[in-house]
């Protein structure tokens, strides 16, 4: 079975966003860079598909900076055997994107696509099924859990209140979302090993984003708040305060 | 100029999204000298919805209705894409549900427009829409404009107000397609919660941390839950979910739901920035920690220190009290 699996370099989740001067983008200095956590998903459920099949190719797929090699070499060590990275300045539109991945990936004839449900820098939650629309494919957003059997696709997709079980056939594109499987940690031979597995760089040309950021702010601050009292002898005012003061009880 | 509402029904119901993005829709028309049309797919039956959308002010209801419409497919996407295709309009709004997170970016590609996620405020300047929305998981906002004829736009639920403007009711009855050609299918649909609302979309949230000391401790916040009735659902930290006590379908936070209720309950949570990330748009927060040093009691409205043992009991018997009960 041959996977490809898209990951995006972005800067890791606790670390603190600073807008930079521009007023329209994020200052780099000072932040770590990781794998989108949903793409970590991705990926380990890829290696898994591939463990349990007990043969396949799977190829993680980077667009971006140069510098998105260092997440590549990650996915290597976690386990992936080819990396491609699409090296161009991407920006906020997904189906940007996702021409560029299309462009890349129909040649490879993959039995199935996998990305993070989102990534968690943009969050804009398209380019998995733009993707698939583009190749044609079918494809099944937001999965928890999936399992592939003689060509048929099976997922668990979270909506609200409740679980959608999908059915469709490969090749699919499917997207993940966090489920009973945590992403490994490379192992020291998996990092020696990544040295040497093909990583190939291909420049690209990105389409023009007809996304257009006029500015980036700050969540609005939320006005002081304060402490209430201390242990169950505050209880009274405390729901005295969210009926009369607040009005949310 | 025309703007489009999809709206979202689930077994034969409206979901009440739906009313928030035609209101929505319906303010920047007012803004900017429009019409707001709504377009409903679903089972048989779904065009006795139509009236209800008119209600909110879609002056046309476009309805696509047919058995193996019954369940969300990727037939969704090619009707509404043909809807969007054959007339001229200005945007067309999406709710940032589940189905709706699907459906736009489908819809996006078949028609080549860009598209913006989850939306928490739209405006319009010099007759342009611009639309604000989240990113890094709320860490910052980011404001947009699109570059297109057609602005597709999702709005992340229970952020736009519901408001009614009835106007007489014209219905459309849209062509449905070829259900055979159709690849994705819902085979079954399992309600997690039973009747319950969904952490993402319920009016109060009452979510619990590592504090909470174990899964057999959750009864505390059951109890206070029901005492609140049923516009509460329960939420739960990573940590929480990551130890297993809880399903990740309740996590709040990054790598969860981000909600914004009017009141969010958190207890026993520190306040990570990842939690933070996913429940600060709240109304009015209340945060109950042993640690009067924890983060969570910066972006709280109300803090109460102290010991959920103590305070969990009293508190679902004081709402209790104050409900008449």
């Amino acid at each position: 079975m041959k996977i490809i699996v898209c990951i995006k370099r972005v800067p890791d989740t606790e670390s603190r966003i600073r807008i930079a001067e521009d007023g329209i983008s994020v200052d780099a200095s000072g932040i770590k860079y990781i794998i989108s956590p949903y793409d970590e998903y991705a990926l380990e459920m890829a290696l898994r598909l591939k463990e349990k099949a007990g043969e396949g190719d799977v190829l993680v797929v980077g667009v971006g900076a140069a510098a998105s090699t260092e997440q590549l070499r990650t996915g290597l060590a976690m386990g992936a055997d080819r990396a491609l990275l699409l090296s161009g300045a991407v920006e906020l539109d997904g189906l940007a994107t996702a021409k560029v991945l299309a462009a890349a990936v129909s040649s490879e004839k993959a039995d199935l696509i996998l990305l993070g449900a989102k990534a968690a820098d943009t969050d804009q939650q398209q380019v998995g099924p733009m993707l698939a629309e583009l190749l044609g494919s079918p494809c099944i957003t937001v999965a928890a859990s999936l399992e592939v059997e003689n060509g048929a696709v099976t997922a668990h997709r979270e909506i609200e209140g409740g679980v959608e079980i999908v059915d469709t056939a490969l090749p699919a594109v499917v997207t993940l979302t966090k489920g009973e499987h945590e992403p490994r940690y490379p192992s020291l031979k998996g990092i020696m090993a990544a040295k040497k597995k093909p990583l190939e760089e291909r420049p690209i040309d990105v389409p023009a984003a007809r996304i257009l950021v006029k500015e980036l702010t700050y969540p609005p601050e939320r006005p002081p708040g304060r402490i209430v009292g201390k242990g169950a002898d505050a209880v009274p005012e405390l729901v005295r305060l969210l009926h009369e003061e607040a009005k949310v009880l | 100029m025309k703007l489009l509402a999809v709206a979202e029904q689930r077994d034969g119901t409206l979901r009440k999204v739906s009313f928030e993005v035609v209101s929505a829709a319906r303010a920047i028309a007012t803004e900017l000298g429009g019409t707001v049309e709504a377009a409903l797919v679903g089972g048989p039956g779904t065009a006795s919805l139509a009236a209800d959308l008119a209600r909110h002010g879609a002056a046309v209801v476009h309805v696509a209705e047919h058995d193996a419409l019954s369940l969300y497919s990727d037939g969704y996407a090619s009707i509404i894409s043909e809807l969007v295709r054959g007339d001229d309009w200005f945007a067309v709004f999406f709710p940032a549900s589940a189905m709706g997170k699907d459906l736009a970016p489908r819809v996006a590609a078949k028609l080549d427009l860009p598209l913006a996620t989850d939306a928490t405020a739209l405006a319009a300047e010099n007759g342009e829409l611009v639309i604000t929305r989240p990113v890094y998981a709320g860490r910052a906002f980011a404001k947009v404009q699109l570059n297109a004829e057609t602005r597709l736009v999702s709005l992340r639920p229970n952020v736009f107000r519901a408001t009614e403007k009835a106007v007489s009711l014209q219905t459309n009855a849209l062509a449905v397609g070829e259900p055979e050609t159709w690849r994705v299918r819902v085979r079954e649909v399992k309600a997690a919660s039973g009747d319950r609302l969904d952490v993402g979309e319920a009016p109060i949230v009452i979510s619990g941390g590592r504090g909470m000391k174990g899964p057999e401790n959750w009864h505390l916040l059951e109890t206070l839950r029901d005492a609140i009735g049923p516009s509460a659902a329960l939420g739960a930290s990573r940590a929480v979910v990551d130890a297993g006590w809880r399903p990740h379908s309740e996590q709040v936070g990054q790598t969860g739901k981000t909600v914004s209720p009017q009141l969010y309950i958190a207890v026993a949570i520190s306040g990570a920035m990842q939690h933070l990330a996913g429940m600060r748009s709240a109304s009015t927060i209340v945060a109950i920690n042993k640690d009067a040093d924890a983060p969570i009691f910066k972006v709280a409205d109300y803090g109460l220190v102290g010991d959920v043992a103590d305070v969990l009991p009293r508190l679902s018997e004081e709402i209790r009290r104050l409900r008449g009960d």
